[in-house]
């Protein structure tokens, strides 16, 4: 049946599998051991109950509901919650981009690279290649769901049953599944790879906050988000397998969309013809700057867009945390560990730490385009000319500066007057604002590095990636885990002075400016020294 | 006067040696034709000599300065085409040669206008739509359209059409006559005949032959299609003569061109009825080159 649509379907996933065969399990891997470690984790960080209670105390503000979803049976606050509470949410995020990236890369990427057209001219069906790339990430979903659900189970850990630890891995295995879908349908729609991770990203980050609003101000709000359906199982509280199945079905019809438009559409092409453009270039296109900043403008305005739905959103949580905050003064004794300091405060900071570790992406993008543009054979024909490589690099170099500080204090400056508006008496302005910005030399040590690696070894770049990661890991869950010192200060988002719980602290600032200046030297250096290939 | 040199040029990737030992000369208002199998070394001789890629060993000079040193120096004289030309999918083609001449420095308006006109380009259109020939086009005009000393093409015509073949021959022509010099590297034998002065082979990294076309055609042998009223006695055993193939009374051969007048004074002893003689082909110099030693180049 359908021989020209599904024709050597099954060879061609064997073929992406071989291409991903580090990929994915590294993935995989990476997701197990950290679940694992986590739940093994509780255990001995909380052993006795009242420890647990303990915590679930501080878990019970708009704050932590806003960051991590909503905890349910945090009355009686089990490993099982727990894990559900704290890490479903965050794992689920990771898989989504998981699936986001992997897909990508075998659809839009592949065609944009010409690579499908070669595929497409050998006897395989017009959707075999798409439905290859589903098959696989498909496969890589269910072994996910078993494996975090049965390996959860496995570890024995009271209060986290059968049914509970495979619900939690197939909520994990679904959300991953409906991004997978996500992306396909963008793959179609965007005629770059870029523009089909940048949509696909968007989904999910806007998910993530709908049900940030909804899970703080109106639940109803929640179930419009995927990340709210998941949540919305109550794993290993209530265990409810309807919102997974919906998140399923819902993959299966966003799939079945793709699919769809897939097989009316052009190879290389998408939906939206290509305008005739401008015969000639305008006098600011004609620098290098000039090419790097029109090459990044798109992304570079999303981002911006981005950082300010983030700041208004975190920003309206802060009336719900005041009041919730006035409520109970109790509280304040209770968790309050820097005396003279409030909690919408310490809230704050903290806020601030993520904020500026997601303003650091878009600053290590366009760093990393360089490499990519590289790949792609472009920079050749910049560097032939009357270009010095100096020159190009200091071009990326100052718009990710740029960049990073345009994000920071978009985010900071719009969640800033959110919340000055609905709080009836907090922080100002200028509190909020400085909090964010202190952040700017770790934000300059990250891109250091990326114009390191650029500069010395561009394969090992996505590096950068994994470094931030680790240091959104540390922390974000340092405190949750108690992490000993070092391990945190490996990051350079820890040295800096938690404004306004913390003092300023100009000699930490200074070093890591410091740092930047050596490595951004060093990076030069490596990148008027070696090969640039094609 | 020199205005490209290269001596002994090594490049290594790892354990694989890329180039040994090249040594490339092109001299002032002259177009020097850089042939050789895929994978012999072209590409990677240019970008060494464009400054993208760092020799391992030996120097490169342009204009009497390093490659690698004084590259923006040098790319302010001189203008690049490379043979697989990846563009910016977002921008159009007009965008992008302006980009490109602009980058070098200076620029003529009314060049890229006529030259535009010439190969029939449509400017407005965006990268990502235009065929391989109209993006070797973009290259192509950014190139002849900037006033550079040197022109580098690393087989610049791979996606044109015969017409536009033309075009691109004329314009080199024009190149020439203005006294510029220019580095050719390309797979068609024709284009390199007609419109090179010099030409260097290289094989597996290394420089086999270089010299005049003249000089080259020396080595070339003619074919020959001879029938005689009396059998040729001791065809074989000539000074020059290969390939020999005999049917009923017709022999074909072919003659090193410096012993023709020998071998034709040998064969008139036995009464020529019939001679055809095909003209030195560079073509099958270069197959010879090409194919002789131990296969190709990776
Ligand atoms: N970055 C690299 N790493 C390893 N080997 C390389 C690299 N770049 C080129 N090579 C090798 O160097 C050799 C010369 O390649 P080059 O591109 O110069 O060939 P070419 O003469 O231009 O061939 P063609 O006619 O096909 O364009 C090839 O064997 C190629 O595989
Ligand atoms: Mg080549």
């Amino acid at each position: 049946m359908s021989n020209h649509l599904y024709n050597k379907t099954g060879i061609l996933s064997r073929f992406l599998l071989r291409q991903d065969r580090i990929r994915i399990p590294v993935w995989l891997l990476s997701l197990f051991v950290f679940t694992f470690l986590i739940a093994e984790s509780f255990t001995s960080l909380y052993p006795a109950e009242q420890d647990r209670q303990a915590l679930a105390e501080t878990m019970l503000n708009p704050a932590m509901t806003a960051m991590v979803g909503p905890g349910y049976g945090l009355e009686n606050y089990t490993f099982g919650a727990m894990m559900a509470h704290q890490m479903l949410l965050f794992t689920a995020v990771t898989v989504g981009i998981m699936n986001i990236l992997l897909l990508a890369r075998h659809t839009r990427a592949a065609e944009e690279d010409g690579r499908i057209e070669m595929v497409r001219s050998l006897p395989v069906g017009r959707l075999s290649n798409l439905l290859a790339a589903i098959a696989v990430l498909f496969g890589t979903n269910v072994l996910l769901a078993l494996g975090i659900g049965f390996g959860l189970y496995v570890l024995g850990i009271d209060s986290m049953s059968l049914n509970g630890s495979l619900l939690y891995g197939a909520a994990l295995g679904a959300i991953g599944f409906f991004f997978t879908g996500v992306t396909a349908l963008f793959a179609q729609l965007s005629e770059s790879s870029r523009g089909a991770i940048g949509l696909s990203f968007t989904v999910l980050g806007v998910s993530y906050l709908i049900r940030a609003i909804g899970d703080v101000s109106n639940e109803t709000l929640s179930w419009f988000s995927p990340l709210g359906w998941i949540l919305g199982a109550e794993v290993y509280v209530n265990n409810y397998w309807q919102p997974v199945f919906i998140t399923a079905a819902a993959s299966i019809v966003l799939v079945a969309f793709a699919l769809y438009l897939h097989s009316i559409r052009d190879t290389g092409l998408g939906f939206l013809p290509s305008k005739p453009g401008r015969t000639f270039a305008s006098p600011f296109l004609q620098s290098p700057f000039g090419l790097a900043f029109r090459l990044l403008r798109t992304a570079i305005i999303s981002w911006a867009v981005g950082m300010v739905l983030i700041g208004v959103s975190y920003g309206s949580v802060f009336g719900d945390l005041e009041s919730f905050f006035n409520e109970i003064d109790v509280m304040e004794d209770l968790i309050g560990p820097v005396t003279g300091v409030s909690l919408t405060e310490q809230f704050a900071a903290k806020l601030m730490s993520v904020i500026s570790m997601i303003s650091t992406i878009p600053a290590l993008m366009v760093i990393l385009k360089l490499k990519s543009e590289e790949k792609k054979a472009r920079t050749e024909h910049v560097l032939a000319r009357a270009v010095s490589r100096t020159r190009l690099l200091a071009s990326y170099l100052f718009i990710a500066l740029f960049v990073g500080f345009v994000m920071i204090s978009m985010a900071a400056g719009s969640l800033g007057l959110t919340a000055v508006t609905v709080m009836d008496d907090g922080l100002s302005f200028g509190t909020f604002y400085s909090a964010a910005i202190v952040y700017l030399p770790a934000i300059w040590v990250m891109t250091g590095i990326a114009v390191l690696l650029v500069g010395f070894a561009p394969n090992a770049s996505g590096l950068t990636w994994l470094y931030l990661g680790y240091s959104f890991i540390v922390v974000y869950l340092g405190g949750l885990f108690q992490f000993k010192d070092w391990v945190g200060n490996l990051s350079p988002f820890a040295h800096i002075p938690q404004l306004p719980v913390e003092e300023m602290d100009l000699m930490k600032v200074s070093i890591l400016t410091i740092i930047t200046i050596v490595l951004l030297a060093a990076g030069f250096i490596g990148y008027n020294r070696r090969d640039i290939h094609g | 006067m020199t205005v490209l040199s290269t001596r002994h040029l090594t490049k290594t990737f790892g354990k694989f040696t890329a180039l040994d030992e090249v040594n490339i000369e092109v001299n002032k208002g002259e177009v020097y034709g850089f042939i050789g199998p895929n994978g012999a070394g072209k590409s990677t001789t240019i970008r060494i000599l464009l400054g993208v890629l760092k020799a391992t060993a030996g120097e490169a000079k342009i204009f009497g300065m390093d490659a690698w040193k004084n590259a923006v120096e040098i790319h302010k004289r001189i203008a690049y085409v490379p043979g697989d030309v990846n563009l910016w999918p977002n921008l159009t083609g007009g965008e992008v040669i302006d980009l490109f001449v602009k980058l070098r420095g200076s620029h003529h308006k009314s060049r890229r206008e006529e030259l535009i006109e010439k190969f029939d380009f449509d400017p407005t259109k965006k990268c990502r739509t235009y065929s391989k020939g109209n993006r070797q086009k973009v290259a192509l005009i950014a190139a002849f359209s900037s006033d550079a000393d040197l022109y580098i093409l690393d087989e610049p015509t791979s996606g044109l059409d015969p017409l536009m073949e033309r075009v691109f021959q004329e314009s080199v022509v024009d190149l020439k006559r203005e006294g510029k010099s220019v580095l050719l590297s390309s797979h068609i034998l024709s284009e390199v005949e007609k419109l090179c002065d010099r030409v260097g082979i290289i094989r597996q990294g290394q420089m086999i032959e270089t010299g005049t076309l003249k000089e080259l055609r020396h080595l070339t042998r003619t074919n020959l299609l001879v029938e005689t009223k009396q059998p040729i006695v001791s065809l074989r055993d000539l000074n020059g003569v290969h390939d020999v193939k005999e049917t009923e009374k017709q022999y074909s051969f072919q003659v090193d061109s410096e012993e023709l007048d020998g071998v034709i004074k040998h064969i008139s002893q036995y009464g020529i009825v019939k001679l055809e003689s095909a003209p030195p082909a560079l073509e099958d110099l270069f197959m010879r080159h090409y194919e002789s030693g131990d296969g190709g180049a990776s």
